[in-house]
């Protein structure tokens, strides 16, 4: 990315805070963080960090925090079509069809502009062959494909992906991963992914964000260097792995030899 | 999903099946049908309190004959609907304004709360005095048993819609009206017609209630002008008749609610 880019999401001295029954509970303190047009960030945590909340506030899904979030240089006043959302689960309306849900958030046009549109879309997805499918004959892996498309249809600036592989299983969130990196260098949507999965974060990521927990805060930005498509056994990869792995668990040296 | 091929055991298997279903299904009834005859052929039966069905089967075959069983099930039937119509209508286009509308909510909730726990039977002396005892009377009454459990059960299909759905919308700036139509509405379907189910077993029994209170025709009719006649046979055949019409109706409106609500039946499986 070069220096030039115009800096597309600006988080500036961000604070949110819960009031909860025994008293008020902060979710994030202080976050600043610059995303640029075309980027790729992931954001990884433990649970309960705020990660969540902070996606959800760049959404415009929730309010109530102090500090500045802006898209180019615009403060969010609650959602827009700018941001695009895919949520853990997929959260396809049962009785719509595939081709349906997709058009879902397409308003204002006319029908056979709208067919167009959904259908590239679901050519971006490969699942062209399942507009009229309904969600419940879908698997995991494809019912995620859809909220995808449907996330993108209105060609948004910015794809706020909140742990959209969470529910899938090994196989199929690895496929899932390959699939957003394919969309991602086809559309070039800048992409904010919120992961727990520290593989799936350097995998995909430009830079990896690492949030602390209670009250969430960004506790470092590890840069990955590495060209697409990573390898995850690559030893540049491992060595981000150890990185990030350290900011969360305490390193344990391996004794030289075991007791049987 | 049933595999494609099954073999000729498994076929005879699935016959045998099918026909144990049917022997639960009807087994029961026919049990107690002979228990009863059985006691009355022992003389344990006063036929003035409690005729056999062998003899309600004939008081039924004579009215069928007549046409005075049809005529009489066709004029509850017409008023039925036509209270049940009129209760459809309104409870539908009330229900979504209200579920729609929190403010409505607030301003008719009250009314609501307080007149539903009436029982419409207590509404027949009002009625009467209203609208005579005509059809109107019988329609009114009706339309009152059915409107609520129809409103009520609308108002909260549509506030059960998931929020999860809410979230999608706001974020994909989906209008109001497009949400309702593709989201709430269809969403709320399942209620709906629980609503519809129940408000139609209800229109069918103030029917009954208000032709044994006043009036000159129908099933509630033939049930209290037999008993005038000590015709005991005949009471027995009009309560028959509405637990048979009941059960129709119930069953009509259940096979109208699996082809409206395909996506579920199929969402939840066997």
């Amino acid at each position: 990315m070069s220096a030039t880019a115009a800096s597309n999401l600006t988080i500036e001295n961000l604070n949110k805070c819960y009031k909860v029954a025994g008293g008020d509970v902060d979710a994030l303190q202080g976050i600043n963080l610059d995303i640029h047009e075309g980027e790729f960030v992931s954001i990884v945590g433990s649970s309960g960090c705020g990660k969540s909340t902070l996606l959800r506030i760049i959404s415009g899904l929730e309010n109530g925090y102090s500090g500045e979030v802006k898209i180019g240089g615009k403060r969010i006043g609650g959602p827009g079509l700018d941001r695009g959302m895919v949520f853990q689960e997929h959260r396809l309306i049962p009785w719509l069809t595939v081709e349906q849900n997709v058009a879902f958030g397409l308003n204002g046009m006319d029908n056979s502009q709208r067919d167009t549109v959904v259908r590239e879309h679901l050519e971006l997805v490969e699942l062209a062959g399942f507009a009229k499918a309904l969600p419940h004959q879908l698997s995991g892996g494809m019912s995620q494909r859809v909220a995808i498309a449907r996330a993108l249809v209105n060609n948004p600036q910015l794809l706020l992906l909140d742990e959209p592989f969470g529910a899938l299983d090994a196989m199929t969130r690895i496929q899932m991963q390959q699939e957003i990196l394919r969309i991602w260098e086809a559309e070039r949507t800048t992409m904010v992914l919120v992961t727990h999965d520290i593989d799936e974060a350097i995998f995909l990521g430009d830079r990896v964000v690492i949030m602390s927990s209670r009250p969430g805060t960004v506790k470092k930005i590890v840069p990955v260097h590495l060209p697409r498509p990573r390898d995850r056994s690559s030893y540049e990869f491992v060595q981000i792995r150890k990185e990030i792995f350290s900011e969360f668990f305490a390193y344990v040296e391996r004794p030289f030899a075991y007791a049987i | 999903m049933p595999p494609e091929k099954l073999s000729m055991a498994n076929d005879t298997n699935s016959r045998l099946q099918k026909f144990q279903h049917l022997l639960q299904y009807f087994g029961l009834t026919v049990v107690l049908i002979g228990i009863w005859q059985g006691l009355y052929h022992l003389g344990f039966l006063n036929p003035i309190l409690l005729p056999a069905p062998s003899q309600i089967a004939l008081a039924f075959w004579d009215l069928f004959k007549s046409g005075d069983l049809m005529r009489h099930i066709g004029i509850s039937v017409l008023r039925v609907l036509e209270g049940f119509g009129i209760a459809a209508v309104l409870g539908l286009v009330l229900g979504t304004a209200i579920g729609l509308s929190r403010t409505l909510d607030r301003w008719t909730d009250l009314i609501i709360q307080v007149v539903k726990p009436i029982p419409p039977i207590a509404w027949i002396p009002l009625a009467i005095l209203w609208f005579g005892i005509g059809e109107q009377s019988k329609v009114y009454i009706i339309f009152l048993g059915a409107f609520f459990p129809i409103i009520i059960n609308t108002i909260d299909g549509i506030r059960q819609t998931d929020h999860k759905f809410v979230e999608v919308a706001r974020i994909l700036a989906v209008p109001r009206f497009k949400f309702v139509r593709q989201v709430v509405l269809p969403g709320a379907l399942p209620a709906i017609m629980t609503g519809l189910r129940v408000g139609l077993m209800v229109a069918w029994m103030c029917v009954v209630a208000a032709e044994l209170i006043a009036a000159g025709s129908g099933i509630g009719y033939l049930i209290m002008d037999a008993r005038q006649l000590s015709q005991s046979d005949v009471v027995i055949v009009g309560m028959i008749t509405i637990g048979i019409i009941g059960k129709l109706m119930d069953s009509l409106i259940k096979r109208l609610e699996i082809r409206l609500i395909r996506w579920k039946v199929a969402f939840s499986g066997n």
